[in-house]
């Protein structure tokens, strides 16, 4: 695709991009926190190094436009606008989580914002999206539904059939391939038998393309391109965005299998430090207030971290709750019975 | 002077109650494969393409997985999606969609969502179809909270129960037998909807309740008429759906004949009948004169050759001699 530089959003949009991206790194650091000291169970897989990927797509995209994620997905939630207290409370398991404390890292909502969630499954939530983009289209509406997912899930069959689908239906949908180069252990290099994955949308008749997912302005250009031929042109696309996962898989993952030169290869294109650079080359922001914007986002997460462990555990009566639609699942042993 | 009302077939009852709600709510459409063009691998669809056209009767590749996906996700954003599935033996392929997807979404995401689906399959053994073309799966769905499951063994419940499905507003597994689509039936009208969770007594009779479900209605209804011509009256009682399942109707019936047989025509290795068995000595343990009888298909694959196929399938023979067991009696030869 284009090789030009993608030209520069308003100042205003540029601030709130690097301050969301900061919030994301932040409440990440944070959370690594909150589970090392035992305050989250469970898995807790943290995109710090995706940054650019996540929000350079959240901000490509109307609020109305659909989007679900994978497991990785505290980024995703954040820059869709749903409020840290909630996000950090559900990391925790509290009753004031954004999913009541039902859904845990992996799982977060917010389907107020059009997030419509983290899934665990490595492919999963992808013909979901199509069914959402098949909605948007059944109803006549102008929405683009957005998918994010690795290399990794780019390999289960069920994305290929997914593929199919929207390049048959002509269906509004945007495929993100998150390249972050591994799942879990395995090198994407021993894993695909490409090096690059967007060719597999292609083969389907889905415009298709790669962009360096470290650089927010260009994952914004790509996305939005994406999203306008979906939304203008009624038919799918498809982006990849290459990008790095500094941390292991999960934080029960040691990481010792990829070599230092190469993270640190990597980290010199931190997606945080090159933006900085363009925002200060730029004069939209200067030293002073790129400290105030990290003070104040600093606030944010010591606030949603100190919201969240002073939060009431969900009750145990509630076990039960949202089962069905039904009121009579709040018995836990009888959500299956009528009452003798 | 009253005429009788019409008899339809077990499959045009379900075509009726597909149309019905398609003509109610613009939200329903349908989508497998060839159902539209083709009007249906057992044809419940006919009709239907002609009539809604190919934006709410949709022709789908063989990606049950992806199809299925694709319903959930319809379903997330507040359209009511009619999957076919064009056996329950395909369903194995779209199982991470509806475990890991369908039956999960209201709860993990703390109620935001709601899956109002329905995944619309036939099942069951006796057209010599061997093994990956004859299963029974009531009880791999009815283990997951979550979904619900409908059996139905009748025209009318057919059509009333997948009515009652399509309007629900969480995701139905709505389990057809291919041995009953051609069975005629009376059935309901535009408005009478089966709700779920209501068993119904299908035979009265004082001396063992046999609980049977779909196909197994009927073959247990053939045993009651050989049992009768002995003297022996059993209840047949069929429960219709599996989630919920109406306990207090079966248990009621147990302690009014204190004897119970329960057949499947799944395996027997934490089955239906295993599971409904367990309910009853949980609910009227103290009630029985005997240990509840199973009647299950072999635990085996589906065997192809006819003899063997029949032998592995309940037969009404099986059920008589699993009531006479129960009351501890010789099986007349």
């Amino acid at each position: 695709m284009s090789t030009s530089p993608p030209p520069l959003p308003p100042d205003d949009e540029m601030r709130g991009i690097f301050r969301t991206m900061t919030l994301i790194r932040r409440f990440e650091e944070r959370a690594a926190d909150e589970y090392m000291a035992g305050r989250i169970g469970g898995f807790l897989h943290l995109a710090i190094g995706e940054e650019a990927a996540i929000v350079g797509t959240v901000c490509a995209l109307r609020p109305d436009d659909p989007l679900t994620s994978t497991y990785r997905e505290h980024g995703q939630a954040l820059a869709r606008g749903s409020d840290p207290r909630a996000i950090m409370a559900e990391l925790l398991g509290r009753s004031t989580g954004l999913c009541g404390g039902r859904g845990g890292s992996m799982h977060l909502m917010d389907i107020s914002r059009s997030f419509y969630g983290g899934y665990g499954i490595v492919g999963g939530a992808v013909p979901l999206a199509v069914g959402l983009a098949w909605a948007a289209r059944y109803r006549g509406g102008d929405q683009v539904a957005v998918t994010m997912f690795g290399e990794g899930a780019a390999n289960q069959g069920v994305v290929s059939e997914c593929f199919n689908m929207a390049g048959l239906w002509d269906l509004p949908i945007v495929f993100l391939i998150v390249n972050n180069q591994y799942g879990m252990g395995t090198s994407a290099k021993d894993a695909a038998a490409t090096e690059d994955f967007f060719p597999r949308a292609a083969a389907y008749g889905i415009e298709a393309w790669k962009v360096d997912g470290m650089d927010v302005l260009a994952v914004r250009t790509a996305v939005s391109e994406a999203a306008r031929i979906a939304r203008d042109e009624g038919r799918a696309a498809c982006v990849e965005l290459l990008t790095y996962r500094y941390k292991g898989h999960s934080m029960s993952d040691p990481d010792t299998t990829r070599s230092a030169e190469e993270k640190d290869r990597w980290r010199a294109r931190d997606p945080l430090i090159t933006f900085e650079r363009v925002l200060l080359g730029e004069g939209v922001m200067d030293a002073e207030a790129i400290a105030a914007m990290r003070a104040e986002v600093d606030q944010v997460v010591d606030d949603a971290a100190a919201f969240a462990e002073q939060s009431p555990e969900v009750p145990v009566s509630e076990v039960a709750r949202n089962v069905y639609a039904y009121p009579w699942n709040d018995d836990p042993r009888g959500s299956a019975l009528v009452s003798p | 002077m009253t005429t009788p009302p019409p008899e339809v077939t077990y499959r045009d009852a379900l075509n009726q109650a597909l149309r019905e709600e398609m003509h109610r709510d613009e939200s329903v459409f349908l989508m497998g494969e060839d159902i539209g063009h083709f009007d249906g691998a057992f044809k419940v669809t006919r009709g239907l393409l002609a009539e809604f056209g190919e934006q709410r009767v949709v022709d789908t590749p063989i990606t049950e997985a992806g199809f299925t996906g694709l319903g959930i996700g319809a379903a997330m954003a507040g359209l009511r999606p009619v999957i076919e599935i064009m056996t329950v033996n395909f369903a194995l392929v779209a199982m991470d969609q509806i475990i890991s997807n369908a039956s999960k979404i209201r709860y993990m995401f703390g109620g935001q969502a709601s899956v109002p689906m329905v995944i619309r399959m036939p099942g069951g053994a006796g057209h010599q179809l061997s093994a990956q073309h004859s299963h029974s799966l009531e009880a791999m769905f009815t283990h997951v909270p979550g979904l619900k499951v409908v059996v139905p063994a009748t025209p009318e419940d057919a059509k009333g129960l997948l009515k009652t499905a399509i309007r629900d507003d969480d995701p139905v597994i709505f389990l057809e037998s291919e041995g009953l689509y051609g069975k005629k039936g009376p059935v309901g009208g535009d408005d009478d909807l089966i709700p779920f969770g209501q068993a119904v007594v299908r035979r009265p009779g004082r001396d063992c309740t046999v609980i049977a479900h779909s196909r197994m209605v009927w073959v247990a209804l053939a045993a009651a008429e050989r049992l009768a011509e002995q003297g022996i009256e059993v209840e047949v009682v069929d429960p219709r759906t599996f989630r919920p399942l109406d306990l207090g109707t079966l248990a009621a019936s147990v302690a009014r004949t204190s004897r119970a047989v329960v057949v499947d025509e799944g395996w027997p290795e934490c089955g239906i009948a295993a599971g409904v068995a367990a309910h009853l000595y949980e609910a009227c343990f103290d009630l029985l004169d005997a240990p509840i009888g199973r009647v299950n298909s072999a635990d085996v694959p589906m065997p192809y050759a006819r003899n063997l196929e029949q032998a592995a399938i309940p037969q009404p023979d099986d059920v008589v001699a699993a009531v006479m067991a129960t009351m501890a009696r010789e099986v007349p030869r």
